[in-house]
């Protein structure tokens, strides 16, 4: 008996090893497919906009996101293999070297806006606005065991330990902060607690009176009754700016906020789900971004965008080099001179 | 009167040394008491720990489980998204890993212990094997990217994705079968060659069958450490967001089995679990602590067919 199961079994590896061999060729999709990778900071963005153009679409037309973060998405879609990547920053030379190679063309398609949120415990009375060169005297790599007080920053600041949170190195939001704080991506001190995770920045922002952390607005928003975001002073004259949708809209968070993007293939967007999806994202957009408490661009931005898609206008219009502090103006006159 | 004293000495003497055992005794015994407490202390411990982390998934968890939750695909609105893409990806993955792992995984097992030569390839192995077994996950994701999804040309698939959990698990079921047949006695073996049986014929009808419980434990556990999986999954592309079934496995047209789903995307419960959990707000962490009951659930629902199939099987046994 136990001969039989062994003897099936062997057959039924064989079997299915031929199976295999010869669906390879016939399994290229029959149905259409539009497949999405990159940034899980976009994702739930994107998931919103991917669900309801499954809808529009009566399921006709299938859409996929996964969450490779924005390099790991960019790698996919040089290699061709997928048709849209969501980017939590605008692609760099080396990716787009890659794409160049591999022959993939690309358009890129501001999505909405982030603001990092600098926040601490609602208990810390003690400021309520915090300037560029503050946060960098916090932060910059000088600062590991030398500035673990308040008072160290600021003399007028208590004397109480000064606890940080912020994002863990694999975080597009560290090489964002890091850029826009200390001048340089990637540096910073080490001696903080980090996370890739940001809900746990969050809890220990909220239960640490001595805490002082960033975090994406969309993290912040939800819980703003139990942390106070700070506002940021860049120094050039706006004064202090709170993270808020208003202010982002117009321009004046910076250098904080940075624009979420998706870029799409050009190949793929010859065929008419890719493309008929692109329509639809910059299309409904702003609600669906809304809903799920993200920062959308203001509403011209997208017609813009739209008009460039339709036209063919491809390539990236950052050059391919970490930037912060780019207002939505700038993107878009940017944007209209190509 | 010296005379009765003498007597008396031996008996002082035994009554010392009775006492000092006694003491001896009791102190060791003092000892043991206290090494009990520690023991009792560490594992109320760990049940209390785990206990407190199941009514807290339970108690978030719970007023979530519905049936929608099971029959709808995820969504943006919380209290919409479901997990029907996640269980049936988590369970056609498994199935295909079990598939590979199990028939692999035990003849490489029954060879090692029943066929190869003692000499320095099979050591080598050996050691290569118990290694692999304490290889993190990650790893077998990359090596699964490259293989597989790049050289193989697999893609982005259930078939990838069952195939590098087989790769995961397969130490750990070698290594369980491996142990499962040195524990058949070889007096078996022994009266099997003793009548002319072959090899083949002693493995086949005698090794196997008495080492089945414990081979059997060996694929559970190797199949329950590839449920929860979720890093090397990632890596090889698995999905967040995909709202619609592979492929049916049995069509209406000839020859009415297809294995077309073996080519489909996927996402499997844990990454969306952990999905779901590291979302901005707390809307969604109710979801996520449903499809951990949901993962947990299945995985005990696995166990317990594994303990029953086990003791069916002992029982069985006769030697």
């Amino acid at each position: 008996m136990q001969a039989k199961k062994v003897a099936a079994g062997l057959s039924a590896v064989s079997a299915l090893a031929i199976t295999v061999a010869s669906m390879q060729v016939s399994a290229v999709a029959q149905t259409r497919t539009v497949s999405i990778d990159g940034s899980s900071t976009v994702f739930p963005v994107m998931e919103a906009i991917a669900e309801e153009f499954q809808k529009s679409k009566k399921n006709q037309v299938r859409v996929t996101v996964g969450i490779s973060g924005t390099g790991g998405g960019f790698k996919k879609f040089c290699r061709g293999e997928t048709d849209i990547s969501n980017g939590s920053r605008p692609i760099l030379t080396a990716e787009i070297e890659d794409c160049k190679k591999t022959g993939v063309n690309f358009f890129e398609l501001p999505l909405a806006f982030d603001a990092l949120t600098v926040a601490v415990s609602p208990k810390n009375t003690a400021l309520e606005c915090i300037s560029i060169a503050d946060l960098k005297k916090i932060w910059e790599p000088a600062a590991q065991g030398k500035v673990m007080r308040w008072s160290d920053v600021n003399p007028s600041w208590p004397n109480r330990p000064l606890k940080l949170y912020g994002a863990g190195a694999d975080s597009g939001t560290f090489d964002y902060f890091t850029e826009a704080v200390v001048g340089k991506a990637k540096s910073s001190r080490g001696d903080y607690t980090a996370s890739e995770d940001d809900n746990v920045l969050v809890q220990g922002i909220e239960n640490d009176v001595n805490s002082l952390g960033y975090i994406p607005f969309a993290y912040y928003a939800p819980h703003a009754a139990k942390m106070k975001a700070l506002a940021v002073d860049w120094g050039k004259g706006q004064g202090c700016v709170k993270p808020s949708l208003e202010n982002v809209l117009a321009g004046t968070y910076n250098p904080l906020s940075r624009p979420l993007f998706f870029y799409a293939s050009q190949k793929a967007s010859a065929k008419p789900e890719v493309k008929e999806f692109v329509e639809f994202a910059l299309k409904n957009a702003v609600p669906l971004i809304k809903e799920v408490k993200y920062l959308p661009l203001p509403d011209r931005a997208y017609p813009l965008s739209l008009a460039r898609f339709q036209k063919g206008v491809l390539g990236t219009v950052f050059g391919g080099v970490p930037e912060v502090g780019v207002s939505i103006d700038d993107l878009m006159k940017r944007e209209s001179k190509h | 009167m010296s005379e009765q004293a003498l007597p008396m000495r031996p008996d002082a003497v035994e009554t010392m040394a009775q006492s000092a055992v006694d003491h001896g005794v009791r102190r060791r015994r003092r000892r043991e008491f206290v090494f009990m407490l520690c023991g009792l202390a560490a594992i109320t411990f760990a049940l209390l720990m785990l206990s407190l982390l199941l009514l807290d998934l339970a108690w978030h968890g719970l007023p979530r489980l519905s049936w929608d939750f099971f029959w709808n695909f995820p969504s943006r609105r919380a209290s919409q998204a479901g997990i029907l893409s996640a269980w049936v990806g988590s369970l056609l993955v498994i199935l295909v890993t079990a598939f590979f792992a199990v028939i692999l995984g035990v003849s490489s097992g029954l060879y090692l212990e029943e066929y190869a030569p003692k000499n320095w390839l099979t050591n080598l192995i050996e050691i290569n094997v118990n290694n692999l077994a304490g290889v993190p996950s990650i790893v077998y994701g990359l090596l699964a990217l490259g293989l597989f999804v790049y050289g193989l040309g697999t893609g982005r698939s259930i078939l990838t994705a069952g195939l590098t959990l087989a790769l995961l698990i397969l130490p750990i079921i070698i290594v369980a079968t491996r142990e499962a047949v040195r524990a058949v006695p070889q007096t078996l073996r022994e009266a099997a060659f003793g009548i002319g049986a072959t090899r083949w014929q002693v493995t086949r009808d005698h090794v196997l069958p008495a080492a089945l419980p414990g081979v059997l434990t060996g694929v559970i556990i190797g199949i329950s450490r590839a449920l929860g999986e979720t890093a090397p999954l990632i890596t090889i592309g698995a999905l967040t967001f995909i709202a619609f079934l592979p492929a049916p496995p049995i069509t209406s047209q000839f020859p009415f089995i297809s294995f077309e789903w073996l080519f489909d995307g996927f996402t499997v419960l844990p990454i969306q679990a952990f999905n779901w959990i590291s979302r901005p707000g707390s809307d969604f962490h109710a979801n996520a602590a449903a499809a951990g009951l949901v993962l947990l659930a299945i995985t005990l629902l696995m166990n317990g067919v594994a303990i029953w199939l086990r003791y069916r099987l002992r029982k069985k046994l006769q030697w």
